[in-house]
């Protein structure tokens, strides 16, 4: 017998394939994807408890049929406009065409990239691919993000009619748009980890981990684009940075630093996988920022302990990440990395220059960094008035608690 | 990210939208007020389709407004706002919004940012990011 968690993998595994034939077959996006999220509604309270059918997928694209062409005819009836139900009705018990391998993972793609489609904006390719790509539901997706169900629900069909006024369809783009449009893939990707990672004690409460979320859907990325590179790299930077979770904060939801987390409690499995995944890509792919990142979330991991930590080849690192673009939060990291290798007066040199950017004269990690550099170079006053500094400009109540707690400790 | 856009005002007599109130808003002509008043509902729908506003309150007029203080462990309720001043809060929203550069140009586009000011606050989350 399958638990519950598995059958919800199971369908949830099976949404994007679904809703790929369902597409194929009615051809339009936005109406077929309210009728797979049904079908997958219907499946949470139906296999539970009859069972899992011997083909769900099918049971799924049926369902979903059957779905689609209820509310065409809904539809129909109240725009009172003549519709061939006949011939939409024997297509409702048809089991669907055995799709191969090779139609489900071109699906997946296809899906993928038009649910990060660039007439979206983030906050939307992210609602959206979690839904239609991820199975998960309105409610699900608005307790993952704090906001009502109402609002997720605007985002969704709001990104749906988006999608159809840009005239975009259900197939691949055009080859000369394809590598942009797989890099907002993989940033939505990111993106939807990242609210994951940051997200401490509270995040224990939730039934979705965005986290896992991000990483599952990365994998199927991955299996459909197993010689890209940066999806490579991608997988490989989130699995070695999940890999922190469990050292990465206190049971009471306080946050621990890197250089303080207790590194037995790493997660060593997922290490040895992101390790050997990233040495395997570098060599083999065009060099692009996630690899990159994923190399120096990989030389930390792999240190035993913090002292022992190859800050050389991290500013090396960092060197070439830069110049993927200028970023000043990649500035900020590589000036730690200096400060380790020649003193931290030549990691303050760096923040000089960040400094000058009225937005991040702003930010709180700036200061952060700032302080925490400082600190090092032994003027604690300094370093105080730079860790209060930063409390006052973040807006994260975990942090907010650490940044104070750090300037405490450096003396009234 | 989310943020807290509080509305103030100075009506002459309170009430919503409570830009057309105003001494500004009333030395307008009809047509003025009425293109004003569809810039805030063109700007409420875009903001209400597109799963920015988490929501939305008007306030009453502050003479029905009560502030309490707890001294000693006695609680002394005071009629009025706390805060004694010409312009009042007159409404607040809680937007969603993607970029603080998109916060700012929903903020700049309510009417009240001309004639008095519409102040933005950042809500506190409960995530933290690795120090």
């Amino acid at each position: 017998m399958s638990t519950a968690a598995e059958t919800e993998d199971l369908w949830r595994q099976l949404a994007p394939q679904v809703l790929g034939a369902v597409v194929r077959r009615y051809g339009d996006f936005e109406t077929a994807e309210d009728a797979v999220q049904e079908a997958l509604l219907a499946a949470t309270t139906q296999w539970p408890a009859d069972g899992v059918p011997d083909d769900p997928k099918s049971w799924l694209i049926r369902v979903a049929s059957r779905r689609w062409i209820d509310q065409r005819r809904k539809d129909s009836a109240r725009s009172r406009r003549e519709l061939t139900v006949a011939s939409l009705d024997s297509a409702s018990d048809q089991v669907a065409p055995p799709s191969g391998a090779e139609t489900a993972a071109d699906d997946t793609l296809t899906l993928l990239l038009l649910c990060c489609h660039p007439a979206l904006t983030q906050p939307t390719q992210v609602a959206l691919t979690l839904r239609a790509v991820g199975g998960l539901s309105t409610a699900q997706i608005a307790r993952a993000f704090f906001v009502p169900e109402a609002t997720m629900a605007q985002r969704i069909s709001r990104a749906k009619q988006r999608i159809k006024d840009a005239g975009a369809q259900f197939e691949p783009p055009p080859a000369d748009e394809r590598v942009e449009r797989m890099r907002a893939v993989l940033h939505v990707l990111y993106l939807i980890f990242n609210e994951g990672y940051t997200a401490t004690a509270g995040s224990d409460l939730h039934d979705v981990e965005l986290t896992r979320e991000a990483i599952r859907l990365t994998r199927m990325a991955r299996a459909v684009r197993p010689d890209d590179g940066e999806v490579a790299g991608l997988f490989a930077l989130m699995l070695l940075t999940d890999a922190r979770r469990p050292a990465r904060t206190t049971a009471d939801g306080r946050l621990v630093p890197l250089a303080e987390q207790d590194r037995s409690r790493w997660d060593h499995a997922s290490i040895d996988e992101g390790v050997g995944l990233i040495t395997e890509t570098l060599p083999r792919s065009p060099l692009g920022p996630y690899q990159l990142q994923a190399a120096i979330a990989a030389v930390h991991d792999e240190a035993a302990t913090a002292d022992e930590t190859d800050w050389p080849q991290i500013v090396a690192l960092y060197d070439l990440l830069e110049r993927f673009g200028p970023n000043p939060i990649v500035t900020l990291n590589r000036a730690v990395a200096v400060a380790m290798v020649d003193g931290p007066a030549a990691g303050l040199e760096i923040l000089d220059g960040i400094g000058a950017d009225q937005r991040m004269a702003k930010h709180h990690r700036l200061h952060a960094v700032r302080a925490h550099l400082l600190d090092m170079a032994g003027d604690t006053d300094a370093a105080r008035a730079s860790y209060v500094r930063a409390a006052q400009l973040t807006t994260s109540l975990p942090e907010q608690h650490y940044l104070e707690g750090k300037a405490t400790a450096l003396g009234p | 990210m989310k943020y807290l856009m509080l509305i103030y005002s100075n009506p002459e007599t309170w009430g919503h939208p409570i830009f057309l109130r105003t001494a500004e808003g009333l030395a307008m002509s009809d047509a003025e007020r009425v293109a004003m008043t569809e810039e805030l509902d063109t700007l409420l729908t875009e903001i209400r389709e597109s799963g920015e506003l988490i929501s939305v309150a008007a306030l009453a007029d502050p003479a029905n407004a009560t502030t309490v203080r707890v001294r000693n462990s006695v609680r002394l309720t005071t009629d009025g706002p706390y805060v004694e001043a010409k312009e009042q809060l007159a409404g607040l929203f809680v937007v969603d919004c993607a970029t603080p550069e998109r916060a700012e140009e929903i903020a700049g586009r309510f009417p009240d940012a001309r004639f008095f000011a519409v102040e933005m606050r950042p809500i506190m989350g409960s995530s933290g990011e690795e120090m």
